[in-house]
Protein backbone atom coordinates (compact mmCIF):
# COMPACT_ATOMS: atom_id res chain seq x y z
CA UNK A 1 0.00 0.00 0.00
CA UNK A 2 2.87 2.44 0.77
CA UNK A 3 4.36 1.49 -2.48
CA UNK A 4 1.42 2.30 -4.18
CA UNK A 5 0.85 5.40 -2.76
CA UNK A 6 4.67 6.90 -3.56
CA UNK A 7 3.79 5.60 -6.89
CA UNK A 8 1.32 7.75 -7.02
CA UNK A 9 2.95 10.83 -5.41
CA UNK A 10 5.86 10.53 -7.87
CA UNK A 11 3.21 9.93 -11.04
CA UNK A 12 1.22 13.56 -9.34
CA UNK A 13 4.53 15.14 -9.82
CA UNK A 14 4.85 14.53 -12.74
CA UNK A 15 1.85 15.47 -13.95
CA UNK A 16 2.10 18.66 -12.85
CA UNK A 17 5.51 19.06 -14.62
CA UNK A 18 3.91 17.63 -18.08
CA UNK A 19 4.59 20.21 -20.67
CA UNK A 20 1.05 19.49 -21.75
CA UNK A 21 -0.86 21.83 -24.23
CA UNK A 22 -4.29 20.94 -25.82
CA UNK A 23 -5.36 22.68 -29.04
CA UNK A 24 -9.40 23.60 -28.91
CA UNK A 25 -12.05 24.66 -29.66
CA UNK A 26 -15.49 26.36 -27.27
CA UNK A 27 -17.77 23.96 -27.17
CA UNK A 28 -16.77 21.16 -28.68
CA UNK A 29 -17.36 17.46 -26.62
CA UNK A 30 -14.54 16.40 -27.90
CA UNK A 31 -12.30 18.93 -26.68
CA UNK A 32 -13.64 18.50 -23.46
CA UNK A 33 -13.61 15.03 -23.19
CA UNK A 34 -9.69 15.66 -23.26
CA UNK A 35 -10.06 18.44 -20.90
CA UNK A 36 -11.92 15.93 -18.06
CA UNK A 37 -9.36 13.39 -18.50
CA UNK A 38 -6.51 15.68 -18.01
CA UNK A 39 -8.43 17.43 -15.10
CA UNK A 40 -9.19 13.88 -13.19
CA UNK A 41 -5.11 13.03 -13.99
CA UNK A 42 -4.20 16.18 -12.35
CA UNK A 43 -2.49 17.32 -15.25
CA UNK A 44 -1.81 20.89 -15.35
CA UNK A 45 -1.21 21.69 -18.96
CA UNK A 46 -1.80 25.47 -21.32
CA UNK A 47 -5.26 25.41 -23.87
CA UNK A 48 -4.93 27.42 -26.91
CA UNK A 49 -8.04 28.65 -28.54
CA UNK A 50 -8.65 27.60 -32.13
CA UNK A 51 -10.79 29.19 -34.73
CA UNK A 52 -12.48 26.70 -36.64
CA UNK A 53 -13.37 29.10 -39.37
CA UNK A 54 -9.90 30.79 -39.59
CA UNK A 55 -7.67 27.77 -39.40
CA UNK A 56 -4.29 28.26 -37.25
CA UNK A 57 -0.66 27.17 -38.71
CA UNK A 58 -0.59 24.96 -35.57
CA UNK A 59 -3.72 23.04 -36.39
CA UNK A 60 -2.82 22.38 -40.10
CA UNK A 61 0.64 21.88 -39.27
CA UNK A 62 -0.15 19.47 -35.84
CA UNK A 63 -3.41 17.63 -37.61
CA UNK A 64 -2.93 18.12 -41.67
CA UNK A 65 -4.93 15.42 -42.58
CA UNK A 66 -8.17 16.04 -40.83
CA UNK A 67 -7.81 19.24 -39.71
CA UNK A 68 -9.70 18.92 -36.49
CA UNK A 69 -9.36 19.84 -32.15
CA UNK A 70 -8.69 18.02 -30.17
CA UNK A 71 -4.97 18.18 -30.50
CA UNK A 72 -2.46 17.13 -27.44
CA UNK A 73 0.52 18.33 -27.59
CA UNK A 74 3.44 16.61 -25.02
CA UNK A 75 6.82 18.43 -24.21
CA UNK A 76 8.57 17.84 -27.64
CA UNK A 77 6.65 14.60 -29.14
CA UNK A 78 4.45 13.99 -31.85
CA UNK A 79 1.30 15.98 -31.78
CA UNK A 80 -1.40 13.63 -30.93
CA UNK A 81 -5.78 13.75 -32.19
CA UNK A 82 -8.51 12.34 -32.11
CA UNK A 83 -10.24 12.38 -28.34
CA UNK A 84 -10.31 8.42 -27.47
CA UNK A 85 -7.00 7.60 -28.77
CA UNK A 86 -5.49 11.12 -26.60
CA UNK A 87 -7.57 9.61 -23.25
CA UNK A 88 -6.34 6.28 -23.54
CA UNK A 89 -2.72 7.70 -23.87
CA UNK A 90 -2.90 9.77 -21.27
CA UNK A 91 -4.32 6.54 -18.83
CA UNK A 92 -1.44 5.36 -19.84
CA UNK A 93 1.17 7.72 -18.73
CA UNK A 94 -0.02 8.00 -15.72
CA UNK A 95 -1.54 4.45 -14.48
CA UNK A 96 -1.90 5.14 -10.59
CA UNK A 97 -3.66 8.07 -10.67
CA UNK A 98 -7.39 7.80 -11.36
CA UNK A 99 -7.48 4.97 -13.79
CA UNK A 100 -9.90 6.03 -16.50
CA UNK A 101 -10.15 2.70 -18.50
CA UNK A 102 -11.17 -0.29 -16.48
CA UNK A 103 -9.02 -2.66 -15.37
CA UNK A 104 -10.16 -6.21 -17.20
CA UNK A 105 -9.89 -6.61 -20.82
CA UNK A 106 -13.56 -7.84 -20.88
CA UNK A 107 -15.10 -4.22 -19.55
CA UNK A 108 -12.09 -2.44 -21.54
CA UNK A 109 -13.56 -4.09 -24.46
CA UNK A 110 -17.27 -3.20 -24.02
CA UNK A 111 -16.03 0.20 -23.21
CA UNK A 112 -14.52 1.01 -26.29
CA UNK A 113 -16.80 -0.44 -28.54
CA UNK A 114 -19.55 1.61 -26.67
CA UNK A 115 -17.11 4.79 -27.60
CA UNK A 116 -16.71 3.82 -31.11
CA UNK A 117 -21.14 3.35 -31.34
CA UNK A 118 -21.27 7.05 -29.53
CA UNK A 119 -18.97 8.69 -32.24
CA UNK A 120 -19.96 7.00 -35.40
CA UNK A 121 -23.58 6.37 -34.79
CA UNK A 122 -25.25 7.83 -31.45
CA UNK A 123 -23.82 11.71 -31.37
CA UNK A 124 -23.87 11.49 -35.92
CA UNK A 125 -27.55 10.81 -35.40
CA UNK A 126 -27.64 13.62 -32.88
CA UNK A 127 -26.08 16.27 -34.71
CA UNK A 128 -28.43 15.16 -38.10
CA UNK A 129 -31.36 15.37 -36.05
CA UNK A 130 -30.68 19.33 -35.27
CA UNK A 131 -29.97 19.65 -39.10
CA UNK A 132 -32.19 17.89 -40.46
CA UNK A 133 -35.62 19.78 -42.24
CA UNK A 134 -37.11 16.30 -43.44
CA UNK A 135 -40.26 15.22 -40.75
CA UNK A 136 -39.69 11.71 -42.02
CA UNK A 137 -35.64 11.62 -41.14
CA UNK A 138 -36.44 13.46 -37.88
CA UNK A 139 -38.81 10.94 -36.68
CA UNK A 140 -36.58 8.19 -38.11
CA UNK A 141 -33.99 9.65 -36.13
CA UNK A 142 -35.64 10.39 -33.39
CA UNK A 143 -36.26 6.69 -33.19
CA UNK A 144 -32.86 5.49 -33.70
CA UNK A 145 -31.49 8.20 -31.00
CA UNK A 146 -34.10 6.51 -27.85
CA UNK A 147 -33.08 2.77 -29.04
CA UNK A 148 -29.66 4.14 -28.26
CA UNK A 149 -30.27 5.67 -25.16
CA UNK A 150 -32.12 1.96 -24.14
CA UNK A 151 -28.67 0.40 -25.35
CA UNK A 152 -26.81 3.10 -23.23
CA UNK A 153 -29.55 2.43 -20.30
CA UNK A 154 -28.73 -1.29 -20.77
CA UNK A 155 -24.46 -0.99 -20.65
CA UNK A 156 -24.47 1.50 -17.84
CA UNK A 157 -26.74 -0.79 -15.57
CA UNK A 158 -23.82 -3.76 -16.57
CA UNK A 159 -20.85 -1.99 -16.45
CA UNK A 160 -21.80 0.40 -13.17
CA UNK A 161 -22.43 -2.82 -11.20
CA UNK A 162 -24.79 -0.83 -8.83
CA UNK A 163 -22.39 2.00 -8.28
CA UNK A 164 -22.94 5.88 -9.59
CA UNK A 165 -21.15 6.10 -12.63
CA UNK A 166 -19.50 3.97 -16.06
CA UNK A 167 -16.80 3.23 -13.94
CA UNK A 168 -18.04 2.42 -10.70
CA UNK A 169 -17.41 4.46 -7.73
CA UNK A 170 -15.27 7.01 -9.37
CA UNK A 171 -15.68 8.65 -12.75
CA UNK A 172 -14.42 6.35 -15.66
CA UNK A 173 -13.79 6.22 -19.71
CA UNK A 174 -17.71 5.74 -20.83
CA UNK A 175 -18.26 8.57 -18.34
CA UNK A 176 -16.00 11.35 -20.01
CA UNK A 177 -17.23 10.04 -23.29
CA UNK A 178 -20.81 10.21 -23.04
CA UNK A 179 -20.76 12.85 -20.30
CA UNK A 180 -19.38 15.27 -22.77
CA UNK A 181 -22.72 15.51 -24.77
CA UNK A 182 -24.93 16.26 -21.21
CA UNK A 183 -24.90 19.84 -22.32
CA UNK A 184 -26.18 19.25 -25.82
CA UNK A 185 -28.37 16.67 -24.34
CA UNK A 186 -30.35 19.25 -22.04
CA UNK A 187 -30.02 22.08 -24.87
CA UNK A 188 -32.23 19.12 -26.96
CA UNK A 189 -34.85 18.80 -24.51
CA UNK A 190 -34.95 22.92 -24.32
CA UNK A 191 -35.28 23.23 -27.98
CA UNK A 192 -36.44 20.32 -29.38
CA UNK A 193 -39.04 19.21 -26.84
CA UNK A 194 -36.80 16.13 -26.61
CA UNK A 195 -35.80 14.07 -24.20
CA UNK A 196 -32.56 11.87 -25.64
CA UNK A 197 -32.18 10.90 -22.00
CA UNK A 198 -35.41 10.33 -20.24
CA UNK A 199 -36.38 10.40 -17.03
CA UNK A 200 -39.30 6.97 -17.27
CA UNK A 201 -37.02 5.52 -20.41
CA UNK A 202 -34.08 5.65 -18.91
CA UNK A 203 -34.39 5.79 -15.15
CA UNK A 204 -30.65 4.85 -14.18
CA UNK A 205 -29.26 6.75 -17.34
CA UNK A 206 -30.73 9.95 -15.68
CA UNK A 207 -29.44 9.21 -12.30
CA UNK A 208 -26.22 9.24 -13.94
CA UNK A 209 -26.54 12.53 -15.84
CA UNK A 210 -27.83 13.94 -12.30
CA UNK A 211 -24.33 12.93 -11.09
CA UNK A 212 -21.90 13.51 -13.15
CA UNK A 213 -23.90 16.80 -13.97
CA UNK A 214 -23.19 18.05 -10.03
CA UNK A 215 -19.96 16.33 -9.62
CA UNK A 216 -17.17 18.98 -9.36
CA UNK A 217 -14.64 17.49 -11.70
CA UNK A 218 -17.47 18.02 -14.55
CA UNK A 219 -18.25 21.56 -13.50
CA UNK A 220 -15.09 22.27 -14.12
CA UNK A 221 -14.78 21.27 -17.62
CA UNK A 222 -18.39 21.35 -19.29
CA UNK A 223 -18.22 24.63 -21.30
CA UNK A 224 -21.07 27.05 -19.69
CA UNK A 225 -24.89 26.70 -20.21
CA UNK A 226 -24.51 30.31 -22.40
CA UNK A 227 -21.54 28.53 -24.73
CA UNK A 228 -24.16 25.44 -25.09
CA UNK A 229 -27.15 28.49 -26.03
CA UNK A 230 -25.19 30.36 -28.45
CA UNK A 231 -23.84 27.07 -30.35
CA UNK A 232 -27.09 25.92 -30.88
CA UNK A 233 -28.56 29.38 -31.44
CA UNK A 234 -25.86 29.54 -34.18
CA UNK A 235 -26.65 26.51 -35.63
CA UNK A 236 -30.68 26.93 -36.26
CA UNK A 237 -29.55 30.37 -37.54
CA UNK A 238 -28.36 28.92 -40.67
CA UNK A 239 -31.61 27.06 -41.00
CA UNK A 240 -35.61 28.23 -41.74
CA UNK A 241 -38.15 28.14 -38.53
CA UNK A 242 -40.10 25.28 -38.37
CA UNK A 243 -43.74 26.28 -37.52
CA UNK A 244 -43.44 23.80 -34.46
CA UNK A 245 -40.35 24.81 -33.17
CA UNK A 246 -39.89 27.56 -30.24
CA UNK A 247 -36.91 29.84 -31.66
CA UNK A 248 -34.58 30.24 -28.14
CA UNK A 249 -35.68 33.54 -26.36
CA UNK B 1 -11.08 -25.18 -21.67
CA UNK B 2 -11.81 -21.52 -22.36
CA UNK B 3 -14.63 -21.29 -25.26
CA UNK B 4 -13.61 -19.08 -28.18
CA UNK B 5 -15.78 -18.67 -31.09
CA UNK B 6 -15.84 -16.36 -33.88
CA UNK B 7 -18.54 -15.60 -36.59
CA UNK B 8 -16.95 -14.60 -40.15
CA UNK B 9 -17.38 -14.00 -43.33
CA UNK B 10 -14.70 -15.78 -45.72
CA UNK B 11 -13.70 -12.73 -47.53
CA UNK B 12 -14.36 -10.30 -44.91
CA UNK B 13 -11.03 -8.23 -44.25
CA UNK B 14 -12.03 -7.25 -40.73
CA UNK B 15 -12.74 -10.83 -40.04
CA UNK B 16 -9.63 -11.37 -41.64
CA UNK B 17 -6.74 -9.46 -39.27
CA UNK B 18 -8.90 -11.56 -36.28
CA UNK B 19 -8.37 -14.87 -37.92
CA UNK B 20 -4.05 -13.98 -38.49
CA UNK B 21 -4.24 -12.35 -34.86
CA UNK B 22 -5.71 -16.14 -32.79
CA UNK B 23 -3.49 -18.03 -35.47
CA UNK B 24 -0.27 -15.89 -34.00
CA UNK B 25 -1.44 -16.39 -30.45
CA UNK B 26 -1.98 -20.22 -30.97
CA UNK B 27 -5.76 -19.83 -29.59
CA UNK B 28 -7.82 -22.29 -30.42
CA UNK B 29 -11.30 -21.12 -31.80
CA UNK B 30 -14.60 -22.27 -33.16
CA UNK B 31 -15.70 -20.49 -36.91
CA UNK B 32 -18.83 -19.77 -37.56
CA UNK B 33 -19.28 -18.83 -41.49
CA UNK B 34 -22.62 -16.28 -41.78
CA UNK B 35 -24.31 -15.80 -45.00
CA UNK B 36 -25.16 -12.16 -44.35
CA UNK B 37 -28.15 -12.12 -46.61
CA UNK B 38 -29.92 -14.63 -43.88
CA UNK B 39 -28.21 -13.55 -40.36
CA UNK B 40 -28.40 -16.28 -37.68
CA UNK B 41 -30.04 -15.51 -34.54
CA UNK B 42 -26.94 -16.11 -32.76
CA UNK B 43 -25.10 -13.16 -34.36
CA UNK B 44 -28.18 -11.25 -34.01
CA UNK B 45 -28.11 -11.75 -30.61
CA UNK B 46 -24.25 -10.85 -29.95
CA UNK B 47 -24.16 -7.84 -32.45
CA UNK B 48 -27.79 -6.20 -32.36
CA UNK B 49 -26.41 -3.18 -33.05
CA UNK B 50 -24.48 -3.72 -36.10
CA UNK B 51 -25.20 -7.34 -36.63
CA UNK B 52 -22.05 -7.14 -38.76
CA UNK B 53 -19.03 -9.63 -38.79
CA UNK B 54 -16.65 -9.94 -36.85
CA UNK B 55 -18.04 -10.91 -33.58
CA UNK B 56 -15.75 -12.38 -31.04
CA UNK B 57 -17.37 -14.54 -28.20
CA UNK B 58 -15.03 -16.03 -25.12
CA UNK B 59 -16.88 -17.61 -22.39
CA UNK B 60 -19.95 -16.50 -23.42
CA UNK B 61 -19.10 -12.42 -23.51
CA UNK B 62 -19.41 -10.83 -27.40
CA UNK B 63 -16.81 -8.35 -28.28
CA UNK B 64 -17.78 -6.58 -31.86
CA UNK B 65 -16.02 -4.59 -34.00
CA UNK B 66 -12.38 -5.75 -35.53
CA UNK B 67 -10.05 -3.41 -33.88
CA UNK B 68 -11.57 -3.57 -30.66
CA UNK B 69 -11.58 -7.54 -30.63
CA UNK B 70 -7.73 -7.23 -32.05
CA UNK B 71 -6.77 -5.03 -28.98
CA UNK B 72 -9.26 -7.21 -26.34
CA UNK B 73 -7.07 -10.77 -27.79
CA UNK B 74 -3.75 -8.67 -27.55
CA UNK B 75 -4.22 -8.09 -23.83
CA UNK B 76 -5.91 -11.47 -23.12
CA UNK B 77 -2.96 -14.24 -24.17
CA UNK B 78 -0.80 -11.39 -23.46
CA UNK B 79 1.78 -14.55 -23.30
CA UNK B 80 2.95 -15.26 -27.29
CA UNK B 81 3.30 -12.71 -29.98
CA UNK B 82 2.61 -9.25 -28.18
CA UNK B 83 0.24 -7.23 -31.16
CA UNK B 84 0.64 -3.53 -29.82
CA UNK B 85 4.31 -1.85 -28.45
CA UNK B 86 4.42 -0.92 -24.82
CA UNK B 87 5.09 2.88 -24.95
CA UNK B 88 1.86 4.84 -24.50
CA UNK B 89 3.23 7.12 -27.48
CA UNK B 90 4.26 4.58 -30.19
CA UNK B 91 0.50 2.87 -29.16
CA UNK B 92 -1.37 6.18 -29.88
CA UNK B 93 0.34 6.16 -33.26
CA UNK B 94 -0.61 2.91 -33.93
CA UNK B 95 -3.97 3.33 -32.82
CA UNK B 96 -4.59 6.42 -34.87
CA UNK B 97 -2.96 4.75 -38.58
CA UNK B 98 -5.44 1.78 -37.70
CA UNK B 99 -8.19 4.06 -37.54
CA UNK B 100 -7.24 5.91 -40.86
CA UNK B 101 -7.00 2.98 -42.24
CA UNK B 102 -10.53 1.35 -41.28
CA UNK B 103 -12.13 5.19 -42.30
CA UNK B 104 -10.21 6.27 -44.89
CA UNK B 105 -7.76 4.24 -46.86
CA UNK B 106 -10.08 0.78 -47.34
CA UNK B 107 -13.14 2.39 -48.02
CA UNK B 108 -11.49 4.33 -50.94
CA UNK B 109 -9.20 2.06 -52.05
CA UNK B 110 -12.36 -0.38 -52.40
CA UNK B 111 -14.11 2.15 -53.85
CA UNK B 112 -11.65 3.05 -56.71
CA UNK B 113 -11.72 -0.65 -57.59
CA UNK B 114 -14.95 -1.65 -57.59
CA UNK B 115 -15.91 1.21 -59.52
CA UNK B 116 -15.62 1.69 -63.33
CA UNK B 117 -15.64 4.25 -66.11
CA UNK B 118 -15.77 8.09 -64.97
CA UNK B 119 -16.56 6.73 -61.11
CA UNK B 120 -13.05 5.12 -60.64
CA UNK B 121 -11.17 8.13 -62.39
CA UNK B 122 -12.47 10.53 -59.89
CA UNK B 123 -11.69 8.33 -56.73
CA UNK B 124 -8.14 7.86 -57.86
CA UNK B 125 -6.48 10.75 -56.49
CA UNK B 126 -7.69 10.32 -53.53
CA UNK B 127 -6.72 6.53 -53.13
CA UNK B 128 -3.03 7.47 -54.05
CA UNK B 129 -2.59 10.20 -51.71
CA UNK B 130 -3.50 8.09 -48.79
CA UNK B 131 -1.56 5.29 -50.41
CA UNK B 132 1.40 7.56 -50.44
CA UNK B 133 0.48 8.39 -46.25
CA UNK B 134 0.89 4.76 -45.74
CA UNK B 135 4.37 4.70 -47.74
CA UNK B 136 5.55 7.10 -45.82
CA UNK B 137 5.07 5.02 -42.59
CA UNK B 138 7.31 2.62 -43.74
CA UNK B 139 10.20 5.25 -44.59
CA UNK B 140 12.74 3.88 -41.93
CA UNK B 141 11.01 0.61 -40.76
CA UNK B 142 10.81 -3.04 -42.08
CA UNK B 143 7.34 -3.45 -40.83
CA UNK B 144 4.10 -0.94 -40.07
CA UNK B 145 4.48 -1.83 -36.85
CA UNK B 146 8.59 -0.96 -36.42
CA UNK B 147 11.40 -3.59 -36.60
CA UNK B 148 8.45 -7.24 -36.07
CA UNK B 149 4.92 -6.82 -37.26
CA UNK B 150 2.20 -6.47 -34.90
CA UNK B 151 -0.88 -4.51 -34.59
CA UNK B 152 -0.82 -1.79 -37.32
CA UNK B 153 0.43 -4.58 -40.16
CA UNK B 154 -2.76 -6.92 -39.17
CA UNK B 155 -5.00 -3.29 -39.84
CA UNK B 156 -3.61 -3.16 -43.13
CA UNK B 157 -3.40 -6.44 -44.01
CA UNK B 158 -6.19 -6.15 -46.27
CA UNK B 159 -3.89 -4.19 -48.33
CA UNK B 160 -1.11 -6.70 -48.48
CA UNK B 161 -3.81 -9.84 -49.34
CA UNK B 162 -6.22 -7.79 -51.48
CA UNK B 163 -3.56 -5.91 -53.84
CA UNK B 164 -2.88 -8.86 -56.50
CA UNK B 165 -6.10 -10.14 -57.29
CA UNK B 166 -7.39 -6.43 -57.28
CA UNK B 167 -4.81 -6.31 -60.10
CA UNK B 168 -5.85 -9.48 -61.68
CA UNK B 169 -9.22 -8.46 -61.92
CA UNK B 170 -9.16 -4.68 -63.02
CA UNK B 171 -5.67 -5.01 -64.82
CA UNK B 172 -4.30 -1.58 -63.06
CA UNK B 173 -1.48 -1.89 -61.20
CA UNK B 174 -2.33 -0.34 -58.11
CA UNK B 175 0.70 -0.69 -55.82
CA UNK B 176 3.74 -0.04 -58.70
CA UNK B 177 6.91 -0.69 -57.17
CA UNK B 178 8.18 2.60 -58.77
CA UNK B 179 5.11 4.78 -56.84
CA UNK B 180 5.28 2.55 -53.45
CA UNK B 181 8.90 0.44 -52.83
CA UNK B 182 8.09 0.63 -49.50
CA UNK B 183 4.38 -0.82 -49.85
CA UNK B 184 5.55 -3.54 -51.96
CA UNK B 185 8.33 -4.83 -49.83
CA UNK B 186 6.29 -4.73 -46.94
CA UNK B 187 3.54 -6.65 -48.87
CA UNK B 188 5.66 -9.36 -49.65
CA UNK B 189 7.21 -9.94 -46.15
CA UNK B 190 3.49 -9.40 -45.11
CA UNK B 191 2.47 -12.52 -47.03
CA UNK B 192 5.58 -14.40 -46.29
CA UNK B 193 4.90 -14.15 -42.36
CA UNK B 194 3.39 -18.28 -41.76
CA UNK B 195 0.04 -17.71 -39.83
CA UNK B 196 -0.67 -15.44 -42.66
CA UNK B 197 0.42 -17.78 -45.55
CA UNK B 198 -1.06 -20.46 -44.06
CA UNK B 199 -5.12 -18.76 -43.88
CA UNK B 200 -7.60 -19.51 -46.48
CA UNK B 201 -8.83 -18.22 -48.50
CA UNK B 202 -6.05 -18.65 -51.24
CA UNK B 203 -5.31 -15.91 -53.79
CA UNK B 204 -7.70 -17.45 -56.47
CA UNK B 205 -10.38 -17.95 -54.51
CA UNK B 206 -9.93 -14.44 -54.00
CA UNK B 207 -10.13 -13.49 -57.37
CA UNK B 208 -13.01 -15.43 -58.41
CA UNK B 209 -15.07 -13.95 -55.35
CA UNK B 210 -14.32 -10.18 -56.75
CA UNK B 211 -14.95 -10.86 -60.26
CA UNK B 212 -18.34 -11.61 -58.87
CA UNK B 213 -19.15 -8.72 -57.23
CA UNK B 214 -17.42 -6.27 -59.63
CA UNK B 215 -19.79 -7.54 -62.55
CA UNK B 216 -22.89 -7.91 -60.49
CA UNK B 217 -22.32 -3.79 -59.69
CA UNK B 218 -21.82 -2.96 -63.37
CA UNK B 219 -25.57 -4.11 -64.49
Amino acid sequence: MHQLLNHCLIQISMAKKCEMKLLGSVGSPFVTRVKFALKLKSIDYEYIQEDLANKSELLLTSNPGLQKVPVLFHANKQPMSESLIIIEYLDEILPDVHPILPSNPSDRAQSRFLAYYIDTLYCPWMKEFMLTRESERKEELKRLIIEGSMMLEEAFVKLSKGKAFFGGDEIGFLDIVVGCFLGWIKFFGIIFGFNVIDETRNPRLAQWGKSLWSHEATRSVIPSDEIHMNFFKMLLGFLPPMPDMPIPA
Amino acid sequence: MEKVKLFATWSSPFVKRIVWALKLKNVEYEIIYEDLANKSPELLKYNPIHKKVPVLVHNEIAICESLVILEYIDETWNDVCPLLPKDPLDKAKERFWAKFGDEQVLPSFFGYVMKQGKDQEESKETTLAHLKRVEQLLSEKKFLSGESFGFLDLAFGWLAENSRPLEVITGLKLLDEDSFPNLCTWKDKFLEIPAIKESWPDQETLIAKYQEIRESKGK
